[in-house]
């Protein structure tokens, strides 16, 4: 099998994320970097299905030079190369372009079955799965907690609100991976030796050949909204301050 | 030139979703501002043309209507080859979706199709200098983005629960476009669909959730909280120290990497704070935190705090809701 997983290197989820005073970004000075954890999950399934059927898994990766190291890492895991994508070009990319850039990465490479994740964890999107999908004109199957191959097809389980499907697609697809699909498996050690020999193809967007203006940008970057301190609910005992926060979300916030 | 507000509807076995209401509502006030007229896209079995009528209270004027046995379970490759059709045919400036599954699964494939952007699980969006900006969390929450676009139809995702739904009558007059889906096309197929039997509100729907964490020692002690819940027609969701225990299955785990949640009322029962739950909460209107140790991180996000046992306060506070709610 032919298996590609998409990985995006993105902050900590523990990582304090400070915007610059002229909204233009957010200050990424601080910042530890890791695979986006959806990835794992789609990394960890890649590994599962070479392991049981063959063939190998090829990280592809759209980032700064910085991204390198979270493509090791999957290599680590037990992927056999990488491509990257290095351009600061696509720097302020969207998920479009990156669609396109992995797109046009993927075109090249035989594929039966590509791996993303769910959603980065930085901009929060959840659309280059799709996008990448539709570019390459295969099915698409997101949100997957569940995946079985057989020969030309696979079968996944799909929570939707309130209900879950089961669906079967031929190959070639993109899956995207979702919490509870595996437990990703840590790099071992001779792991970690043995990923930095696993050849890693770096390319840039003119490579490539796509235009790399972003169809929708984000234009201002703002801190949250402050919330308005909370109160402490008083009382003696436990009683007693049940009553009270009853009261006052009855009557205060007006919420039951 | 491209023109008016188009949302693309979702209903499941003919029956509008609530967040079809959301986006109907805040399309027309977008169209409002700039005299613009409202579309809607259905799609489903026969039958569903009959819903297009609930659309029109809720602001729509046009609502176009595909029917087709294919388009019923929803399947990406059929509902996004129609739906790209459909606005490609109309040329609206703003085309609206939901942020739910189906909606995220549809709009990134059909922005891709129209080779247009698309700002996902917005917040807040608004008309500025006669363009679609959106508001979204990113990072978590941590910041927000204001996205503006560079291609057309300038496409969003909203998040459920954020926006209102209100009553605004409008025609809601039918056009059926022809949906016929060329089954050679479609790779996918829905074998089967497992319904939730519980009866219980989806998370990202509901309106009140009560969430239990660690701090719930153990499966059992949900059962307090499921009471609660009872009570005030909410749903129980989970932090992931709970899901991970095998307390509570993963469909409930909130927090970065489980469900965004915006209800009215979240109440966390023995739930620390830790700032990948707060990701998936924080946005919820008002919080209340039931936890023993005063110092913990979820009283900075809480609008009200109890600072106790939470085996002691959960039954009372069943018991007061009860008489309060009846
Ligand atoms: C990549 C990554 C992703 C993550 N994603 C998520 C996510 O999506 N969702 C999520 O929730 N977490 C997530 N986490 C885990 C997160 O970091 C915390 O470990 C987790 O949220 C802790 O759960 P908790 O608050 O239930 O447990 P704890 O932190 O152990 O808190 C238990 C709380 O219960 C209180 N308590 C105990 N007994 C009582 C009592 N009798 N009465 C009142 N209070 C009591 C304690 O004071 C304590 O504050 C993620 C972590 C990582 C690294
Ligand atoms: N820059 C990137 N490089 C490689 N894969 C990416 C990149 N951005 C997004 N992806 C993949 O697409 C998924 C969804 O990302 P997003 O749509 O940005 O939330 C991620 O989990 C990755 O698998």
């Amino acid at each position: 099998m032919n298996i590609i997983a998409c990985v995006k290197q993105v902050p900590d989820t523990e990582a304090q994320i400070k915007v610059k005073a002229d909204g233009s970004g957010i200050d990424d000075g601080q910042i530890k970097w890791v695979m986006n954890p959806y990835d794992e999950y789609g990394v960890e399934e890649a590994l599962r299905l070479k392991e049981k059927n063959g063939g190998d898994v090829t990280i592809v990766c759209v980032g700064p030079a910085r991204a390198m190291e979270t493509i090791r890492t999957a290599l680590a895991m037990g992927a056999d190369k990488g491509v990257h994508v290095s351009d600061p070009a696509l720097d302020n990319a969207d998920a479009f372009v990156t669609a396109s850039a992995l797109a046009a990465v993927i075109k090249g490479l035989p594929h039966d079955i590509i791996f993303c994740g769910q959603r980065a964890i930085d901009d929060d999107s959840g659309q280059v799965g799709a996008m990448l999908a539709e570019l390459l004109g295969i099915p698409q199957l997101t949100l997957v907690t569940k995946l079985e191959y057989a020969g030309s097809s696979v079968k996944v389980i799909r929570p939707i609100e309130g209900a879950q499907l089961s669906i079967e697609t031929a190959l070639p697809c993109v899956v995207t991976a979702q919490k509870g699909l595996n437990e990703p498996r840590y790099a071992s050690l001779p792991g970690i030796m043995k990923a930095k020999k696993k050849p890693v193809d770096v390319k840039n967007a003119a490579a490539l050949g796509i235009a790399t203006e972003a169809k929708a940008k984000v234009a201002k970057t703002i801190p949250p909204p402050a919330r308005p301190p909370g109160k402490i609910v008083c009382g003696d005992e436990p009683e007693q301050k049940a009553a009270e926060l009853a009261r006052l979300l009855r009557e205060e916030a007006k919420v039951i | 030139m491209a023109k008016g507000i188009m949302i693309v509807a979702e209903q499941r076995e003919g029956a509008l979703r609530k967040i079809s209401m959301e986006l109907a509502s805040t399309a027309r006030k977008l169209a409002d501002a700039g005299g613009d007229e409202v579309s809607a896209v259905l799609l489903g079995g026969s039958g569903v043309e009959k819903l297009a009528a609930e659309l029109g209270k809720y602001g729509v004027d046009k609502v176009f209507v595909g029917e087709d046995a294919a388009l019923e379970p929803y399947v990406t490759e059929a509902h996004a080859a129609i739906t790209a059709k459909i606005i490609k045919e109309n040329d609206p400036a703003v085309v609206l979706f939901g942020a739910s599954v189906q909606g995220k699964d549809l709009s990134a494939r059909v922005a891709a199709k129209l080779a247009t952007g698309l700002a996902t699980d917005c917040t807040d969006v608004k008309i500025d200098g006669g363009k679609l900006v959106c508001t979204r969390p990113m990072y978590a929450g941590k910041c927000f983005g204001e996205v503006v676009f560079n291609a057309s139809p300038a496409m969003a995702s909203l998040r459920p629960n954020v926006f209102p739904a209100a009553e605004n009558a409008k025609a809601g007059a039918v056009t059926k476009v022809d949906a016929k889906v060329d089954a050679a096309s479609i790779k996918s197929k829905v074998l089967e669909v497992q319904k939730d039997t519980s009866g219980k509100v989806d998370l990202t729907e509901a309106n009140v959730i009560v969430s239990g964490g660690r701090g719930m020692k153990g499966p059992e002690g949900f059962g307090i909280l499921e009471e609660l819940a009872g009570v005030l027609k909410g749903t129980v969701g989970a932090s992931r120290a709970a899901v991970d225990a095998g307390w509570r299955p993963q469909k409930d785990q909130v927090g970065q990497t489980g469900k965004v949640v915006s209800p009215n009322l979240y109440i966390a029962c023995g739930i620390s704070g830790a700032i990948q739950h707060l990701a998936g909460m924080s946005s919820s209107k008002c919080i209340a935190a039931i936890n023993k140790d005063a110092e913990a991180p979820i009283f900075t996000k809480a609008d009200y705090g109890v600072v106790d046992d939470l085996f002691k306060v959960v039954p009372a506070l069943t018991a007061e809701c009860k008489k309060l709610v009846g």
